[in-house]
């Protein structure tokens, strides 16, 4: 398996979509497509990540890798496929802004990991609280770019609570990374440092989502 | 002059000369804060350029900051062009929905006539107005988003690299139409009164872009750009990191780099040396709940370690100071830097 790795890294960074289509034909051969986005795709973006995280990989990088990834698993798994990951039920949104970028690394990330989520595109907080509630969203994810959008999650959280509901919220974007307690003042539940993040965090709360 | 008290201006330009002033210069990038100043709404703070104006002189004498800044909001540009501006209470005026909804109109796209444009005349109006009254006393900084960056507001971030990757000749085509647009309205801010110009290209930095492509992409668009621009550059990353890229940056034909906090001042420092002057790098973000004894505390961290020698300028990692920074902060980083950055440098 490390071997197919670290090829579909090196294909995923060069933008070599046939390279990475031909990686993922040959573990198909012997995995089942849940397989190899869990073992195989979620990897590959998990060291895109870290590099980017530290500063050797560059965020038009991790946003192309993820694009493609996303674009494997559809043919593996089209959305709606009875094999996708339907729980917990997840949603994402960018509160009260128009930068999408990291809601979108975030959507590919986890789509190439097989899961289906809502996308709520860009929402303020009053849309927000009530499409969560609507859906029964049990673990919101939350891209904010600006200071003000970031400290408004705690009018988010708060909502949530007030309507009774418990739904886990994870935040991120820039604000969340260059304050590191921020997400912990607006009460959010955890925080992502990059996109690739978003697969461990949520497996982690899995076990708080009823 | 060692010793001496040298005027802002006069202590930039030793910085920018690689020497030691009397003392480490602050540019504190306060914007909306002169809205508070004149207890109005950060909308209606914008509206006219005497506003702007008032605010900066009060900001300047208050903080004693090292420099005049004429930026209004980054979005400005993007209104020019037609694009929408939302403003809200207690932050930055934004971008709203691009305006550039499907790569094909880029073919048709005109640039706004700098002189014809209402938002633009305001900022224009704003710097000849500062310059009447701060004369040479304190450099007036101007700010042109790169033609690499603007996209980001233009089309959306992820729609942008989409475009960069998949359609190169309308990329080349958007280049081409936002290089003119940006020296037209940088050299308008010179010919207005600005000292230099603000380069911001947080798309150029390494955060965003890998070496490879940023030598393909940005920094080519920055050596033309900046070779048309009548006057000073710094160029700006807003909050990116640029380490990888500093000897490509300083071949652009900058004076100044923006440098991040994720990157250490020590190091930007030697590798800047005798060919960049470093400008930064405090935590805009974290400022908002610094107690002043904090605040002095990275203000004399960062002097320690990026001002002996001169060629650095103290200031935030981002550009634009969070209006939820408290005014006990910036007043308690300015009256650090004035204790702390003293040449020689002498914290300890």
């Amino acid at each position: 398996m490390e071997h197919l790795v670290e090829k579909l890294e090196q294909a995923l960074l060069s933008i070599d979509r046939l390279s990475a289509r031909r990686v993922m034909e040959e573990a198909h051969a012997g995995m089942q497509p849940m397989a190899i986005a869990e073992k195989l795709l979620v990897p590959v973006l998990e060291r895109i990540g870290q590099g980017w995280e530290e500063g050797r990989l560059a965020l038009s990088q991790v946003y192309m890798s993820g694009r493609i990834s996303e674009e494997l698993v559809d043919t593996l798994l089209p959305p709606g496929h009875a094999h996708r990951k339907k729980q917990p039920r997840l949603a994402i949104a960018v509160l009260d802004d128009y930068h999408m970028l990291g809601k979108r690394l975030v959507y590919s990330v986890l789509r190439a990991d097989g899961f289906d989520l809502l996308d709520y595109g860009a929402v303020n907080v009053e849309t927000l609280i009530s499409r969560t509630k609507a859906d029964n969203i049990q673990v919101l994810l939350i891209s904010t770019l600006m200071l003000p959008s970031a400290l408004r999650v705690k009018e988010v959280t708060g909502g949530l609570k007030k309507k009774g509901l418990d739904t886990k919220v994870v935040v991120g974007g820039a604000p969340f990374r260059f304050d590191e307690q921020l997400w912990q003042e607006v009460e959010a539940d955890a925080m992502g440092r990059n996109a690739s993040d978003a697969v461990a965090v949520i497996n982690n709360l899995g076990g708080g989502v009823s | 002059m060692k010793g001496e008290e040298m005027t802002s201006l006069e202590r930039v330009l030793t910085t920018l000369d690689h020497r030691e002033p009397d003392r480490v210069p602050l540019f504190l990038p306060v914007t909306m804060h002169g809205a508070k100043e004149l207890g109005m709404s950060i909308e209606e703070y914008f509206s006219k350029a005497e506003n702007v104006v008032e605010g900066q002189l009060r900001l300047w004498k208050k903080y004693q900051n090292d420099c005049i800044n004429a930026t209004f909001y980054a979005p400005i540009e993007v209104e020019a062009w037609g694009g929408e501006v939302i403003f809200s209470a207690d932050g930055p005026p934004n971008s709203g929905r691009p305006f550039i909804r499907d790569p094909h109109q880029i073919m048709d796209l005109e640039p706004p006539r700098v002189k014809e444009t209402p938002c633009l005349l305001k900022v224009l109006k704003a710097i000849t107005l500062l310059k009447e009254r701060v004369g040479d006393e304190a450099p007036i900084i101007g700010i042109a988003v790169s033609p690499f960056s603007l996209p980001v507001m233009q089309m959306g971030f992820d729609k942008y690299f989409d475009l960069m990757y998949d359609q190169p000749s309308l990329f080349q085509q958007l280049m081409k139409i936002n290089e003119n647009f940006c020296v037209e309205w940088a050299n308008a801010q010179l010919e207005a009164g600005a000292t230099a110009i603000a380069y911001f290209d947080p798309v150029s930095s390494s955060t965003i872009s890998s070496r490879e492509m940023y030598l393909e992409t940005g920094f080519e668009i920055a050596k033309r750009t900046i070779a048309r621009i009548e006057g000073p550059t710094a160029t700006h990353m807003a909050s990116g990191r640029c380490l990888p890229i500093l000897d490509d940056i300083a071949q652009t034909g900058t004076a100044i780099i923006g440098t991040s906090v994720l990157e250490d001042l020590t190091h930007m420092k030697t590798v800047c040396k005798n060919k960049l002057v470093v400008l930064g790098n405090l935590n805009g973000i974290e400022m908002r709940r610094w107690t002043p004894q904090q605040a002095e505390t990275k203000v004399k961290e960062a002097i320690e370690k990026a001002g002996p020698g001169g060629g650095f300028i103290l200031s935030d990692n981002h550009g634009e100071i969070p209006f939820q920074v408290p005014d006990e902060v910036l007043s308690a980083i300015s009256t650090a830097v004035r204790r702390w950055g003293r040449y020689p440098i002498a914290v300890n």
